[in-house]
């Protein structure tokens, strides 16, 4: 079986985010870039179903500018097998990343499909939903446990009490939640085994999509500045403070 | 044309999350009708009806839609889909779950999460775990939305029910089966609903120290979050993790305890309404962000603070 995973390049998790002066976007010039969380979680979880023997290839893809390369070359690190670029330097809304992913899953017919349940830059939360909408395959959301059993899956969900357990037909489309696995991190000799694992270059226009946004950013700005308020001295006046003057408890 | 709202609920009522978000779809300036699944849910159909702003209930009455799978209430929806030009849900997990495949089968690109309609095309969300609010136009004819509760006030009843249309959708797809559910058993609410959230963070030192902070909450009625760092330490489990890779949390007081403040933490609670941190680092970033701050030993006022209310 193969599995796909996509995977995005995000700012780093740990950089401050700095919308930029005209409010056209969030400045990304000179900053560091990484692998979105979840994705990383999506690769571990791969090439632990791969090393478990449930698997035997891990195609990465990510769809982006050409220093997406980067981020393909760290999960060909961690583990995963090759990786397909589809190259694209403007910004794709999920749809139409669904849709390249979905000419893949035509091409490569994989077994499964991992990915990361949102990406921390757009907040989106959308685009595995909708590669399963788009190929008919049913959906694991949110997973924090997925267990193959035969032509199934199961998989456990982190849903806002709880947590749910479904049982989907393969193929599937995973994604996956924080508490599904810890990423590893690659060992040198693995970063040296990645460069010569190989990475095919595409355009959307191989796979013949129309990727014209459906939506315009008509501007970003910043949210409103918290003010720093005051220091209280100790327990009384604090709780006297949230029962007489914020009125919270 | 008209507004088709997905409307959850829970223990025989509509949920909280629904009744916030369904405000949203006046806005939008259509009729709204509310869709809703389940057998035997008569007292919840009946709730549904009376909801301000909802001119009729479509109610799926069919034993496939007990629990939720997004596989089978995306096509109930479809099949519908012409009637309706704005597709809306709370951005619960069921939401996220659901309406992005609705999107996709219908061609649209989904807005998700927002906290604002500017326009019947334009809509306000936050994106950056809420370091940055973007302003966002749709050219899709039709629009999937998914909306964030925490930024509207729930919908009040009104005193006579509306229409209700019983619907049994067929050729349901069967590729998916639900199992199971187990629900967190505790007193306490949860993260993303809680009205107070008392967070612990490295400053803790260890998970069983997590105890002082929830006999705070045991008494204020308030959830329990913890920071990543607390979370990486090993002190309590993932999802208690509140920040931009765990939960996103607005409640009315944020109680931050030996938490430093991390930009990663802070997107994840800083719309809170009222924040107290207490830490014994005076220039902890917390502090900046803090309506209220207490520079002092947790292990010292934690007691103190459980005593004084």
């Amino acid at each position: 079986m193969k599995i796909l995973v996509p995977i995005k390049r995000v700012i780093d998790p740990y950089v401050s985010i700095r919308v930029k002066s005209d409010n056209t976007g969030v400045e990304t010039d000179n900053v560091k870039m990484s692998m979105n969380p979840f994705c990383e979680i999506a690769v571990e979880e791969a090439i632990r179903l791969k090393e478990a023997g449930k698997a035997e290839e891990i195609i990465v893809v990510s769809v982006g500018n050409q220093s997406c390369q980067e981020t393909i070359r760290t999960a060909l690190a961690m583990g995963a097998d090759r990786g397909i670029h589809v190259l694209i330097d403007q910004t794709v809304e999920p749809l139409s990343i669904a849709k390249i992913l979905s000419k893949i899953i035509d091409d490569e017919k994989p077994g499964l499909v991992i990915s990361g349940k949102q990406a921390i830059d757009g907040d989106n939360n959308q685009t595995g939903q909708m590669l399963a909408a788009l190929t008919d395959m049913p959906q694991g959301t949110f997973a924090s446990k997925i267990e193959i059993d035969g032509d199934k899956i199961q998989v456990t969900r982190e849903i806002d009490g709880g947590l749910q357990t479904i049982k989907l037909n393969m193929p599937a489309i995973i994604t996956t939640d924080l508490r599904l696995n810890e990423p590893r991190y690659a060992s040198l000799p693995n970063i040296m085994k990645a460069k010569k694992k190989p990475i095919d270059q595409k355009t959307p226009d191989d796979y013949g999509i129309d990727i014209s946004p459906r939506l315009k950013t008509l501007k970003v700005i910043e949210p409103p500045k918290r003010q720093a308020g005051i220091k209280v001295e100790n327990i009384s006046e604090l709780v006297e403070k949230l029962k007489n003057e914020a009125g919270v408890i | 044309m008209t507004t088709l709202f997905f409307i959850e609920h829970a223990n025989g009522k509509v949920s909280d999350q629904s009744l916030k978000a369904i405000s949203a779809t006046k806005d939008l300036g259509e009729e709204v009708h509310g869709i809703l699944a389940g057998t035997d849910i008569e007292s919840v159909v009946e709730e549904a009806s009376k909801i301000s702003g909802v001119s009729k209930i479509i109610h799926i009455e069919n034993d496939e839609f007990s629990n939720i799978l997004a596989e089978k209430l995306t096509s109930a929806i479809l099949d519908i889909s012409d009637n309706y030009n704005y597709f809306c849900a709370a951005a619960t997990t069921t939401g996220k779950n659901v309406m992005p495949r609705v999107a996709a089968k219908l061609d649209v690109s989904q807005i998700s999460e927002i906290i604002g309609v500017e326009s019947n095309d334009t809509f306000i969300r936050t994106i950056y775990a809420g370091n940055a609010i973007a302003t966002v136009q749709s050219s899709d004819a039709k629009k999937v939305l998914t909306i964030r509760p925490t930024a509207y006030k729930a919908a009040e009843a009104s005193d006579t029910g509306c229409e209700v249309e019983k619907i049994n959708p067929e050729n349901i797809p069967n590729i998916s089966e639900y199992i199971s559910e187990e629900l967190t058993k505790s007193d306490r609410p949860e993260l993303t609903s809680a009205k107070i959230i008392i967070s612990g963070g490295r400053g803790m030192q260890n998970g069983e120290n997590f105890e002082l902070l929830d006999k705070v909450a045991a008494k204020l009625g308030a959830a329990v979050g913890a920071s990543r760092a607390a979370v990486d330490a090993g002190f309590v489990p993932n999802d208690y993790q509140v920040g931009q890779t765990g939960k996103v949390v607005a409640p009315e007081l944020y109680i931050a305890v030996g938490i430093s403040g991390a930009i990663q933490h802070l997107a994840g609670m800083k719309d809170s309404k009222v924040i107290v941190a207490i830490n014994k680092d005076e220039e902890a970033p917390i502090f900046d962000i803090a309506d209220y701050g207490l520079v002092a030993d947790l292990f010292q006022v934690l007691p103190e603070l459980e005593g004084a209310i």
